[in-house]
This record gives structure tokens, sequence and C-alpha cells, in this order.
């Protein structure tokens, strides 16, 4: 298992290879997150969270889908800071010997990593600055599982 | 003992964090202490079911106890993802 938050940018084509490999695997799944410019106006989007916190949270819903799912391994990366619209913010991958559990496993991660990961975007526009709500929906999604 | 705040709440109140000191029992009982000293406080706990809280870097309630910790934090619901 590996949980990484950090600042710098990462290559998701590359982790995805890297981490798709060993014996006994049939089924990666991944799922990479991109900066959303909905409209042509985001400047720039700022990603603030809890060091600390953040690993022992994303670490806790990691072990909680490997108890829950017949995984071999899972990647959880999440980057903070100054992001630009294009940019990959965060990724998570699966793997296991089918994909019925890959897949599971990585929407759970999802679903928690959206609402029980200790992150806040803020996003900036010539307007100006302003925090990402929450949604409904997000924790709603919660009690599929 | 420490107390965080993040995103808007630590805009609101003006801090990262601060050492405050309290014989507050529980987080609404900790709320209502910082509420009453400054406006800026008042404003950022205004409507605390916007809020959530963590104790020791741990999601709690705001009825739960603060005998032993050492770490509270204040934040909005969290946007990861």
């Amino acid at each position: 298992m590996s949980v990484r938050v950090q600042d710098a940018a990462f290559d998701a084509g590359a982790e995805l290879n890297a981490f798709s490999t060993g014996d006994g695997v049939g089924a990666i799944v991944s799922f990479t997150g991109i900066v959303r410019d909905t409209d042509g106006t985001l400047a720039a989007m700022e990603i603030e969270h809890y060091p600390g916190m953040t690993e022992r949270a994303i670490q806790a819903i990691v072990d909680d889908a490997m108890t829950r799912w017949a995984l071999q391994d899972a990647l959880v990366i999440h980057r903070f800071g100054r992001l630009n619209a294009g940019a990959p913010i965060m990724m998570v991958a699966t793997k296991s010997a089918h994909r019925a559990d890959a897949f599971a496993a990585a929407d759970f991660l999802m679903d928690y990593l959206k609402s029980r990961a200790p992150f806040w975007k803020k996003e900036t526009t010539a307007d100006g600055s302003t925090w990402v709500a929450a949604k409904d929906a997000d924790e709603d999604a919660l009690n599929r599982w | 003992m420490n107390v965080m705040y993040f995103a808007w709440v630590r805009e609101r109140i003006g801090v990262p964090f601060e050492d405050v000191q309290t014989t507050a029992a529980t987080v609404s009982e900790l709320v209502e202490e910082l509420s009453a000293r400054e406006d800026r406080y008042a404003a950022a706990f205004a409507d605390v079911s916007a809020l959530r809280v963590a104790l020791d870097q741990e999601l709690a309630d705001f009825d739960a106890p603060l005998a032993g910790v050492r770490e509270v934090a204040f934040f909005p619901p969290m946007t990861g993802g």
C-alpha cells in the first residue's frame, strides 16, 4: 500500500505502469482527478490540507478498503498547494485478481477521500477566490458502503 | 492545548493555530468560550452545523470531551478528491 500527500506534480501514466506489476495480478483500476475549469475562468486552484491528519485519514480509508475487498495493493496520491487547470490533483489505483473487487474498492476510496480526507479546495478566478463547498450528494454517497 | 483552523475558518479567525488555555469540558464549551472572546471567533463559529471538528487528528462530535486532548482542529466539510 502506498499513500502519498505531496505538493509536487506526478505522472499518472508512469505511476500506473509502476503499480501494474506483481504475481497473480488480474485487474487494475485507476482514477485520476484533474483540476477542472468549468467555464474557462479558473486562474488557479489552491488545495489546503491538515498535515498529519491527512496521511492518517487516508491510511485508515485504505486499510478499510483492504479489509472489505480482496485487494493485492492500493495506491493513493493527493496533491496540495497551488494547481493550474488541467493538472492532475490526485489518483487512486487498486490491484486485485478480479475486476469486481478492484472497481468497487476504487469507487469506495474516491467516495471517502472526497468527504473524509482533510483537504479544502479554493478556486481563484478574475472575480476573486471562493472556497469550494462540500456537496450533500458527496456525503450521501458514503451511505452506499 | 493547540487549536488549529483550516480553510475559511482560518481566514475568518485570522491565524492558522494558537495555544489556548481553557477549562472547557467539551468542544461545544470551547466554542462558546472562544465566541465570547472576540467577534472574529463568533463569526467563524456562528453556525457550527457548517463546521467539523477533529480531536488529536480524529474526527469527533461537538459534544466530545476535551480531557487529555492536545490538539483541536476546526474546519468546514472536507472537499478532497
